[in-house]
């Protein structure tokens, strides 16, 4: 039933918002590969081959090791705390009934839309009270709750829909419920469960505000803070600073182009299955 | 023994999974005390901050509701929530706009090679908001991409930094803002187009329905659950911006790019406001709260 010219339609429209999607990231690679002298902000292919040296001179000058290190540290720990609470909390939401259970689920549902702006004030003066401002808790820990609220309700779906036949037959082969959520459940669950590993980590990694205001030494700065910092004293630096943007933000495109399907299933909170 | 039996079957039926187990309590706890610490209760102290005067280091003294009658009378707070609202014009309403627009096009075709486009067209969600904002930094600099452009087609007399332009910063942020969430809706509302039955299509055709009235009375019914995805999550996104406005502008200049989200950072940390701070960032949970539950209810039709 479709034209020739819907097809052409189809295809320059589906291209044309391709390439206004990839223009900044070219931008961004091609000035980050471009000669460090060089004022032009990007565009034009690098003249006289590759400049390698702007990625060599952001980890050494930019001290960029030391932040990927905190970030792998951070983000490390919280995608695994997540991980494991969010189960164990889901698994109750999703096949154990108990009075409250809820409201319960409801609290972490609220945590979906509440803004990360209405807390941090607070966290702020809790954690310095706690003298825990400047460590990777103050990091750590804000940031594991903030996971909760998508961790519990994503993986309650989950549990909801895992076939209550399954369960049965674990009960029957005398497993408890120990047994049954770690050698049955969580083995069958590993896509839902990789969905929430990659929104997890891909959040933590990114997050920004939280790091600003909890970390004011250099020693436990991540990479988004570190590359705000970055912009703020080599404003003039455009290939150190693209080169920096790069290192920062090709963990997660690297993980995101393996596991597109993870992603956009889990951004879209399952509103979209195929 | 049909007695045994059905004793069995009462002894099964109290352990099956479906009733009361005060187990529950214990998978919950350790995660509900993380987020109880570390959500719940700083969420109930910005509340108790909204009300206070506070410079964060002397005594807190009560304010009432002054900290939210400065959200109306003080212009300086007032233009902040003015600027979200516009904001959300072009992260949420652009985006849904010219998502169903193409939607509307390209529903009929199956796309071969998808998962490419979709890969692409997606792409800009899983940047660090810090990294777009240097990208589009360098973009939108005085002798950035897109003005240099301008001056190679003879527009230069439109060039200008735009983000230091006091009318134009503003618009300028939201592009970005156009740029991230454009893909998103794109993705959604083609994937929920493809699930429209062909039939419906056909049906409308046969009725002597053009391209419009095709939209209007098939695609868009169509799509309402995928457009209530769309809204709700630009909607959100586009009021938490405070990463993309930090990066860029920093509020300015003066403050013609404040939002709520930066607002609140700057009142806490750089100007010892803490209380007002507080209520600017309930003020921000109050509004997302009302536009989502209003979105779920409009486009759904009070299904939420």
């Amino acid at each position: 039933m479709t034209t020739r010219l819907e097809r052409g339609v189809t295809y320059g429209i589906l291209t044309l918002f391709a390439v206004i999607a990839l223009t900044p990231v070219a931008g961004i690679l091609s000035t980050a590969f471009g000669s460090p002298d060089s004022l032009d902000t990007g565009f034009s292919l690098p003249e006289g081959g590759l400049h390698w040296s702007n990625f060599t001179d952001a980890w050494s000058r930019g001290h960029f090791g030391t932040y990927l290190g905190n970030s792998v540290l951070v983000t490390a720990v919280v995608v695994a705390a997540t991980t494991v609470l969010a189960v164990l909390a889901a698994y109750a939401f999703g096949v154990m009934r108990f009075p409250g259970s809820t409201v319960l689920f409801y609290l972490f549902v609220i945590g979906l839309t509440l803004p990360q702006e209405a807390l941090v004030v607070p966290l702020y003066f809790d954690l310095r009270w706690a003298g825990l401002t400047d460590t990777y808790w103050a990091l750590i820990l804000p940031q594991t709750a903030q996971s909760l609220a998508f961790g519990v309700f994503w993986m309650r779906t989950y549990f909801r829909g895992s076939a209550r036949a399954v369960i049965e037959a674990a009960r029957i082969d005398g497993a408890n419920t120990w047994t049954t959520l770690w050698r049955v459940l969580v083995p069958m669950g590993r896509p839902a469960i990789s969905t929430m590993v990659v929104i997890t980590f891909m959040w933590t990694w990114n997050e920004f505000l939280m790091a600003l205001v909890m970390v004011s030494d250099e020693a436990h700065r991540t990479v988004p803070l570190g590359l705000a910092f970055f912009q703020g004293q080599h404003s003039s630096d455009a290939s150190l600073l693209a080169a920096a943007s790069v290192l920062i933000a090709l963990p997660v495109v690297v993980v995101y182009v393996a596991l597109q399907r993870r992603f956009i299933e889990g951004m879209l909170g399952g509103a979209v299955k195929e | 023994m049909k007695r045994r039996l059905a004793a069995l079957r009462s002894g099964h039926r109290r352990q099956a999974p479906g009733e009361p187990r005060a187990v529950g309590y214990l998978y919950v706890l350790p995660a509900l005390a993380v987020y109880a610490v570390f959500l719940l209760y700083p969420f109930g102290q910005s509340v108790w901050l909204s009300f206070v005067h506070w410079d964060g280091l002397g005594v807190a003294t009560p304010a009432g509701f002054d900290n939210y009658r400065d959200l109306f009378r003080d212009p300086s707070l007032r233009a902040p929530f003015a600027h979200a609202l516009l904001l959300l014009l072009f992260y949420s309403a652009l985006p849904v706009a010219i998502g169903l627009l193409l939607a509307a096009v390209m529903s009929r075709v199956r796309v071969r090679g998808m998962t490419f486009f979709r890969t692409v067209l997606f792409l800009p969600q899983v940047l660090a908001l810090i990294v777009v904002g240097v990208a589009w930094r360098s973009i939108l600099a005085p002798d950035g991409l897109l003005n240099d452009t301008l001056r190679a087609v003879g527009l230069g007399s439109l060039a200008r930094p735009w983000l230091g332009d006091y009318t134009w910063a503003l618009p300028a942020v939201g592009v970005v803002g156009t740029w991230v969430g454009t893909g998103l809706c794109m993705i959604l509302f083609l994937a929920g187009a493809q699930r429209i039955p062909r039939e419906l299509y056909e049906a409308a055709r046969m009725d002597g329905a053009g391209p419009v009235r095709e939209f209007l009375t098939v695609t868009l019914p169509g799509l309402r659950p995928q457009i209530a995805v769309a809204l709700t999550l630009t909607i959100i996104a586009g009021l938490r911006n405070f990463d993309l406005i930090y990066i860029t502008t920093s509020g300015g200049p003066g403050n013609a790019t404040s939002v709520p989200a930066y607002e609140v950072y700057h009142r806490a940390f750089e100007t010892n406001q803490v209380g007002s701070a507080a209520a600017v960032g309930v003020a921000l949970t109050v509004l997302i709260f009302v536009l989502t539950v209003t979105v779920s209810r409009l486009v759904e039709g009070r299904r939420s």
